[in-house]
């Protein structure tokens, strides 16, 4: 067993873990933190996607133990019912989901695409998540999501300048 | 799937790691990005009893200038790559093939030497080392040693990397003079490896091509050059037809294999054809 | 005139909910990953399962070690098929098609005999996942080889090899649907030996594999003789009685729980070895028991869809009038009859004739063993199948016959003056008009400018050319009238059940037999009920997907939940305002006849002023203080809807392909389709569904086939191989919609869940044909991978068949060398 520490969602943890454990079976069975889920074991499908100081990788692909030290955001560490992200008010508002499976990876992956680029084309949009399957949506939803999501962390930060 | 259960060595220095590998015994595996490695461990296609993660040792990663040659850590990371400011300016095709590497989130882990060791015919990043007369120096218990890309890989996941010994740092030389370069890949769905792929850069003088460095993906066990095509195209012509004509050889000395994807003379076809447009496009035509 | 408004009245109706962009209720938990999936379940105690799987595809079992195992750390048991062959009976095949068909039967855990590649031949039971997966390889297995069945072709031929050897052949049953005998059409033979043109084609329907995003999860927990399952299933009320009938649990005693379901699309339209087996360790270790397969398992143990090779022949007269329709076709069953895999062509036998109108019909069929896994229902089941023949087939005829393919189509399918129609398969047809849905189709696609660029890339010789395929599509749905099914040998009803529960402070719960599993019920639900009851959107809580809350239910598949599970909703609000009005009847101390129910109230003619909600009769007969004498005191209701025939959405679907000649890469240009799935609820969900099952289909012509090699072996056994198309890989979509309401049910709804699937197929493979036709390509095989668009324009032929021996597990190359990835002359891992 190894000690590996993480702050995930913003809260400290140490605990001891197989050196085999996956970072996301971590979360989900020694963290409680379900929200993200397996859906492959290949790392294709992204369900898994976290963000990994605050980067997006893909959790089933890392192991726990490489994530000692690290800051860990998921899908339950971004917002909350009174307070959504953009992005995934965005997913609500475009029915960007349907059996919401993938959405947590999906969500996690469009955040990372927005930090990178700010306002993406479609095509843009559809190569930032190339790395994500979802079987429900064909996808369109999804990609109007993030657009709008686009515009309006735009429009936020835009108020944002004009008051400073 | 959960991976069988190993003994995990995280050094922070080469020399670290080394010592490591050498006392992880005979079943030790050096993990650099872990992005091919954990799913063929989740999958227990391999179970290795060490794992090594050079993932704390900074001295293997970054990219620097060294006069002639960058020299790119082996732990740089795929997005990091792409992202260089000096990688873009001596060695975009680089960048360009890294952009193509599977999705963003495993760009994000996924390493340059990793991905040179791991030697998979169907990775981006062979070919292109290849194609750029890239060196890979390697440490091992006796020293350090410089191995050119044309001999570093021996055969399918196989390179010359002894037992003992980790790729840390990659030296590829500058391009100088008018030179154009294009990644031309091809493969089913997104984020699937290459069919085939063909890495060219291409320099122009005087209205000719002076110069073309052709490297192919996933033609045979190990990436290789299209010679042929190559030498068809040292002086030739500038123009289309004229590259057309030279990449008729691409597929020569090749040895593709067949699969589920294609067979071996479909992916001769493929390199033709890709050959061609990496060439035009790299050429500028 | 003067007016007086009398402020009762004066309200402005509210807006009807039913027609609305409603954003739905279920997004809140799966947006914040607030879910209950079934894997998160922890119970005190829960052990682990693993299964040990078949890596052959044909033997008989000579011995089982599992001594290894059992004293492997953390393992608690190892069961094998011998040490459960007395309780596991037969996985249930509910649709018995022919009265002569052959079910070998289906243990849980093989017996004596594997018969195909994944079959399960024991159980870890395990304090951990961990320990649960590393006591798999410690289970030591010998197989007697026997050869393994694989071609459907091959197969049928006499003294071929038996996929089982205790049955005569590999042909389960034979199915025939003849319109001359059934008299509803003329004499097919007939029609064929006078016809002017005959067009045959061999198409194949390749094997898919639905491809959930959540992977199949149950958790057993056994209380005293109670038994409570969660499971990942579209079906948790079929799923109780047939495991209470397999496994001799008392129904009453089982509890099943359908929680937050991650997709399902046929696929988990089943009763699976894995839930038996559940279910039977949890009674025999009385410990709760988890089991959770992974991807690969998911691929290559859940049962798969299509796999058809199909034989069509259509009849014409030279002006292009169809005459006959003669189909035959060998349908994959895999190693055995899971639960309706013998019945999803036998669906299908009655759409091939699409939406044309033939004058003579016979379709035969024969179901077929072989040793891969079984197939069973996925999204459109049967249908997509048909169309796809019939779509195909419709432009083969029209090549031969040198006419438009679309207007051969117009010359031959029923007129919008001419529903209810009944076609030679003998279904009656609702409503609809085909032509006004191609116009629109077809504006949307931008047809005449995509036809202009078509013809300047074929004059300039373009290396890419492009084509423009149609698909125009009806489909049977809202599965399904009880009798007809009766009628066709079905084991069960096809209604639905609904319950709608007032609560005292005005609060609407709605119960409803239909489980969702991403379709978006609770909101569609509610929106009707809002409607029917005239209470606020918010007020409606929609219940479902547990058999303790939700009893009875046929759950969720074939298109059928707005339709009969939404339908059983609206008569279950129509029985709770009928029960209300007497109250109001009452405290109003009016006659019945005399109220009005509109926006919620009850309103006493001609007395202004008097008025009393139906939220406000709920708290009343909670109290009871005050109520008629001859009513008990609550106004809840059931209803249970039984159709009394489909329905039939139907649509035109148009798209516009780029075939690059030199590669055979295919790219889709445009794709845009107008669907007519009657009165829509929601029309996000509505168009969410048509995407997906566009993407779906698509992916059905353009990118997934599972492939097993010459052994048996699953070759795309996973998402490296089996390939689910990414954003990246798939156009933006136009869609539009014509609507012609239902009249079979009182919603007007015809059913959407699979329209997108079942129609895109052929519209897409017809494209790409239409690109290269003039070059001489008449067929080319799904999915159209380069390599076979590339062969078929360079070669000849349909592309051919890509399963080769040696193809690649993983990555790059050969799955013999795979094993190398974890030599040390590879080093340092990590391609990517």
């Amino acid at each position: 067993m190894t000690q590996v520490s993480m702050r995930v969602d913003g809260v400290g943890y140490t605990d001891e873990v197989e050196p085999r454990t996956l970072l996301v079976h971590h979360l989900r069975e020694a963290l409680g933190k379900v929200g993200t889920v397996v859906g492959c074991d290949t790392s294709n499908c992204g369900a898994c996607t976290v963000h990994l100081d605050g980067q997006a990788v893909k959790s089933c692909t890392v192991f726990a133990v490489q994530a000692d030290g690290a800051e860990v955001t998921t899908i339950e560490g971004i917002g909350s019912q009174g307070d959504l992200h953009p992005v995934q008010k965005a997913f609500h508002e475009m029915h960007g989901l349907q059996c919401g499976f993938c959405t947590p990876g999906m969500i996690m992956a469009s955040i990372d695409l927005l930090k990178e680029n700010p306002n993406p084309s479609e095509a843009e949009v559809r190569e930032g998540i190339e790395g994500n399957l979802c079987r429900c949506t064909g996808y369109q939803n999804i990609v109007r999501a993030v657009q709008q999501a686009a515009g309006e962390m735009a429009g936020s930060s835009d108020t944002l300048g004009a008051q400073s | 799937m959960i991976p069988a259960a190993f003994e995990y060595a995280r050094p922070t220095t080469v020399d670290e790691a080394l010592q490591a590998v050498a006392e992880g015994g005979e079943d030790v595996k050096i993990m650099a990005g872990g992005q091919s490695l954990i799913p063929v461990m989740r999958l227990r296609l391999a179970a290795p009893s060490t794992v090594v993660d050079l993932g704390r040792v900074a001295e293997m990663r970054g990219v620097r200038d060294d006069g002639d040659a960058l020299v790119i850590g082996a732990m740089t990371t795929h997005a990091e790559i792409v992202t260089d400011p000096l990688v873009a300016q001596y060695a975009k095709l680089i960048a360009e093939a890294t952009e193509t590497v599977a999705d963003r989130q495993t760009r994000r882990r996924g390493t340059f030497g990793g991905a040179l060791a791991h030697a998979d015919p169907a990775g981006d990043l062979p070919a292109v080392a290849l194609a750029l007369d890239a060196d890979m120096v390697v440490a091992g218990p006796n020293g350090r040693r410089t191995v050119p890309a044309r001999e570093f890989f021996v055969d399918y996941l196989t390179t010359t990397l002894d037992e003992g010994e980790i790729l840390v740092e990659i030296r590829v030389p500058k391009l100088a003079g008018d030179w154009g370069v294009r990644y031309e890949k091809f493969n089913r769905v997104a984020q699937a490896w290459s069919i085939v792929a063909v890495a060219a850069a291409v320099r122009r003088e005087n209205g000719s091509i002076a110069e073309a460095r052709i490297g192919l993906t996933n033609m045979g066990p190990t990436p290789l050059r299209a010679s042929a095509t190559e030498a068809a195209l040292a002086g030739a012509a500038a123009s289309p037809d004229s590259v057309a004509a030279a990449a008729r050889s691409a597929a020569e000395g090749t040895s593709p294999s067949s699969d589920l994807n294609a067979q071996a003379d479909y992916r001769e076809h493929l390199a033709q054809v890709l050959t061609r447009r990496a060439v035009i496009a790299a050429a500028g035509l | 005139m003067t007016v007086t408004e009398d402020p009762a009245t004066a309200e402005v109706a509210p807006e009807r909910e039913v027609g609305k962009a409603r954003r739905r209720k279920e997004d809140a938990r799966l947006i914040t990953g607030r879910t209950t999936w079934t894997d998160n379940m922890v119970l005190p105690g829960m052990l682990h399962m693993s299964v040990v799987r078949s890596p052959v595809a044909h033997g008989k079992i000579a011995n089982i070690d599992v001594s290894a195992a059992q004293q492997a750390p953390g393992v608690v048991a190892v069961l094998t098929g011998r040490d459960l062959a007395e309780e596991q009976g037969s996985i249930p095949c509910a649709w018995p098609v022919t009265a002569d068909m052959v079910n070998p039967g289906h243990p849980s855990i093989a017996v004596d005999e594997v018969n195909h590649v994944g079959e399960a031949v024991a159980v870890i039971i395990a304090r951990s996942r961990s320990a649960a997966a590393d006591a798999i390889e410690l289970v030591d297995v010998d197989y007697d080889l026997l050869p393994p069945v694989l071609d459907m072709e091959e197969a049928v031929k006499h003294e071929a090899d038996l996929c089982h050897d205790h049955i005569d052949s590999n042909t389960s049953y034979h199915f025939v649907f003849d319109a001359g005998e059934a008299g509803t059409g003329g004499d097919t033979e007939q029609a064929f030996a006078d016809a002017d043109v005959v067009v045959s084609r061999r198409f194949v329907n390749q094997r898919l594999i639905p491809a959930f995003m959540e992977p199949r999860s149950v958790v057993v927990q056994p209380q005293g003789d109670n038994f409570t399952m969660w499971s990942a299933t579209q079906i948790p009320h079929v799923l109780r009685v047939m495991l209470a009938m397999v496994t001799g649990v008392p129904e009453h005693k089982l509890r099943v729980v359908a929680p937050d379901v991650g997709g399902g699309f046929g696929g988990k339209l089943q009763v699976n070895p894995e839930e038996v087996i559940a279910l039977l360790v949890a009674r025999r270790l009385g410990k709760p028991v988890k089991w959770t397969e992974t991807r690969s398992e998911s691929l290559m143990a859940a049962h798969h869809g299509r796999d058809q090779i199909q034989y069509v022949d259509v009849a014409a007269t030279r002006e292009g009038d169809v005459t006959g329709l003669r189909v035959r076709i060998l349908a994959d069953m895999g190693a055995y009859l899971r639960l309706i895999t013998p019945g999803v062509p036998a669906l299908g036998a009655f759409m091939f004739p699409g939406i044309y109108k033939f004058p003579a019909y016979r379709f035969e069929c024969d179901g077929v063993f072989t040793n891969k896994v079984p197939t069973d229902a996925y999204r459109g089941a049967g249908r997509p199948e048909a169309t796809f023949a019939i779509e195909r087939i419709m432009d083969e005829l029209a090549v031969e016959l040198g006419m438009d393919p679309l207007e051969l189509r117009r010359r031959n399918w029923i007129q919008s003056q001419e529903f209810p129609f009944t076609t030679v398969a003998g279904l009656e047809y609702d409503s609809g008009d085909y032509d006004t849905a191609t116009q629109q189709a077809l504006e949307l696609l931008g047809y005449d400018e995509l036809r202009e660029e078509q013809r300047r890339r074929r004059e300039s010789n373009d290396p890419v050319q492009l084509g423009i395929g149609f698909s125009t599509f009806t489909e049977m749905c809202g599965l399904a009238p009880s009798r007809v099914l009766g009628s066709l040998s079905y084991g069960a009803g096809g209604w639905e059940s609904a319950s709608i529960r007032m609560l005292p402070t005005g609060k609407v719960e709605v119960v409803t037999g239909s489980t969702p599993h991403g379709q978006g019920h609770e909101t569609a639900w509610s929106q009707l009920v809002a409607d029917q009851l005239g209470v606020p959107f918010e007020d409606v809580e929609v219940l479902h997907g547990d058999t303790a809350v939700a009893p009875k239910g046929m759950d969720t598949y074939g298109s059928r939940s707005l339709v009969v599970g939404g339908t059983a909703v609206v008569k279950a609000a129509d029985k709770v305002i009928a029960k209300a009005r007497k109250v109001a009847a009452h405290l109003l101390e009016a006659n019945e006849d005399d109220l009005d129910f509109s926006n919620g109230k009850f309103t006493v003619r001609g007395t202004p002023g008097t008025a009393l909600s139906i939220q406000e009769i709920a708290l009343a007969v909670f109290a009871a203080h005050d109520y008629p004498e001859d009513v008990e005191p609550s106004i809840d209701a059931d209803a249970t809807f039984d159709p009394v025939n489909f329905s039939f959405p139907h649509g035109t679907h148009v798209c516009a392909m780029e075939v690059d000649t030199e590669t055979g890469f295919v790219k889709i240009r445009k794709y845009a389709c107008v669907d007519d799935v009657g009165t829509i609820v929601n029309p996000l969900i509505v168009e969410g569904q048509v995407h997906g099952g566009l993407a779906q289909g698509i992916a059905q012509a353009l990118y997934e086939e599972a492939v097993y090699d010459a052994d048996g072996n699953l070759t795309t056994g996973s998402f490296v191989d089996y390939l689910v198309p990414s954003a990246a890989d798939l156009p933006h979509f136009d869609t539009g919609n014509t609507v012609h309401v239902a009249p079979g049910n009182p919603i007007g709804a015809k059913g959407v869940g699979e329209a997108g699937c079942i129609a895109s197929t052929p519209a897409v493979v017809n494209a790409a044909l239409d690109a290269v036709r003039h070059l001489g390509v008449q067929d080319i095989r799904m999915p159209l991978t380069p390599e076979r668009v590339w062969r078929a324009l360079h070669h000849g032929g349909d592309g051919g068949d890509r399963a080769t021996a040696g193809s690649n597990a993983y990555g790059g190359a050969q799955t013999e060398t795979t094993a190398g990835v974890s030599t040390p002359q590879s080093s340092l891992g990590g391609d990517r």
